[in-house]
């Protein structure tokens, strides 16, 4: 579990351990590895989560997913809860 | 079929909203799948859910139940809690569980404890994917066997030191609270806690053989708030399947989701393939398909006519007007159902008193659509119950059943 804080330049992805499953209010996301299971609850959120991996920074993916300029806060605070419970981990170079 | 009569139109699922606004119109697949592999038990539980005893001859066989796994895993069911009967008595078991890991389905198994031996210890020890559920229901073998049978409060410790000597940690042990443990609860989290294990405490339901002891079995309206106040003063560290929220009404809820799940979030596939709304409503009422028809479980949760109707809106009925609802949401369906209470109106353990009279009436309760008890006497038969009480508040304290509780 990392203790980088999130922020807009930080590159990360989906943990290897978590998998989602789409439902109409967001995700599941569930850790094999913790057996926990938590809700993304936007359905942009997933979005973002799901383009993490592939966008060299979470402002990228964050404009991606059509995130507008006053949300990306929240974004990245959501973001900041899904690090710190294990979801989503820095992308190792 | 109409379980509840009064109903508004439909008004369709939110677009935002809290999460439990959004379950109660259901999900693509469900979050809390129990599955119970076996009618077959070595035990004959007093308060059986699911009225075990004896092998059903229609029981899924292997390939169907691999079948099943390959569905779960399409529809992205991570996880089921696997039940039974006693699941281990299944001589395929084990190779279910591998296989089931295997596709990316979790498992976590009740059990007795009976076969888990320091070999099968070792083994569930090695895999994050298998969580294992201990049953024990009391914190001393006086009370736990009256309810579980003779010699399975040693069956059960045993279980527990063979799986914290393999380094297994967080496995649960399971209690179903009832009249003569809710003092209990303290020397529960002790053992608990002496095993590396996580506490889980559940609700005593009228299912099953558990209609036949309810009266005997629930606990007092005191004992439910000494419950409730142990609950939020211990709720971060128990776990509790959500199954209290009826002791929301007592003021603050808590942790965990209030909200009736069947059919919604949760459901129940048994031995024979029928699914029902929930763990605690095995009753043909209740019966929404069977994983043997055409489009299998996936066509069965998605589309039956009662899982639709469990997620159409629904009012409260009779309880529409108590400050409580909110919280509550009217409890258990299943608890109502088995104890001859309407759907729509208060839970029979309601905590403002308001099936008190439902309660004293005379009734006709549904009784059971299926029993597969022991016909004859198990070896680990339950034992009849002589309590003396633990902690005397009181010199005229006579009942044997309320250690440390004056009878008002």
């Amino acid at each position: 579990m990392s203790t980088t804080p999130v922020t807009a330049d930080g590159a990360w992805r989906l943990s290897g351990s978590v998998a989602l499953r789409p439902e109409p209010f967001g995700a599941l996301a569930y850790d094999f590895s913790t057996r926990r299971l938590s809700f993304l609850k936007t359905p942009t959120l997933v979005d973002v989560v799901r383009r993490l991996g592939d966008s060299p920074t979470v402002g990228i993916a964050l404009t991606d997913a059509r995130v507008a300029d006053d949300e990306r806060p929240a974004y990245i605070a959501a973001l900041a809860g899904l690090a710190s419970g294990g979801l989503i981990e820095e992308q190792t170079p | 079929m109409t379980l509840t009569p009064t109903r508004p139109a439909s008004t369709g699922r939110p677009v935002v909203g809290k999460l439990v606004d959004q379950f109660e119109h259901g999900l693509d697949a469900p979050i809390c799948l129990t599955w119970e592999l076996t009618y077959a038990c070595n035990l004959a539980c007093l308060h059986c859910l699911s009225s075990s005893g004896r092998r059903d001859p229609r029981e899924l066989s292997t390939e169907e139940c691999k079948a099943l796994i390959d569905e779960f895993q399409r529809m992205q069911i991570f996880y089921v809690n696997i039940g039974g009967g006693e699941p281990t008595v299944r001589p395929d078991f084990w190779e279910l569980l591998d296989y089931a890991v295997q596709h990316d389905v979790g498992v976590k198994f009740s059990t007795n404890g009976f076969r888990i031996t320091p070999e099968r210890a070792a083994m569930l020890a090695a895999t994050d994917y298998v969580d294992v559920q201990i049953s024990l229901d009391g914190a001393t073998a006086e009370v736990n066997d009256h309810v579980r049978g003779a010699g399975t409060y040693d069956a059960a410790l045993k279980a527990m030191g063979n799986l914290q000597a393999a380094g297994m940690t967080d496995f649960k042990l399971s209690v179903v609270c009832t009249r003569h443990n809710i003092s209990q609860l303290d020397e529960f989290k002790a053992i608990a806690d002496k095993y590396g294990a996580q506490l889980r405490l559940t609700r005593l339901r009228p299912s099953g053989r558990g209609a036949d002891v309810w009266d005997e079995l629930h606990p007092l309206p005191e004992q439910q708030r000494e419950l409730y106040d142990w609950l939020v003063a211990n709720g971060d560290k128990v776990l509790t399947g959500d199954s209290f929220f009826h002791l929301s009404a007592y003021g603050e809820a808590l942790p965990g989701l209030n909200l009736c799940g069947a059919g919604r979030v949760v459901c129940l596939v048994d031995p024979i393939g029928d699914v029902y709304a929930c763990p605690f409503a095995i009753h043909d009422t209740f019966l929404a398909g069977n994983v043997r028809s055409t489009g299998g479980f996936d066509e069965v949760w998605k589309h039956s006519a009662l899982f639709e109707e469990l997620r159409s809106p629904q009012t409260g009925g009779a309880c529409s007007g108590c400050s409580a609802f909110d919280t509550c949401r009217g409890g258990c369906m299943a608890a109502k159902f088995f104890t001859g209470l309407p759907l729509d109106g208060p839970d029979p353990e309601c905590v403002k008193g308001h099936a008190d009279e439902l309660n004293a009436a005379e009734r006709e309760r549904p009784g059971s659509s299926q029993d597969h008890s022991h016909k004859s006497p198990v070896r680990n038969a339950p034992v009849p119950l002589e309590l003396t009480p633990t902690r005397l508040s009181s010199p005229c304290d006579e009942n044997p059943l309320l250690p440390g509780r004056a009878v008002g």
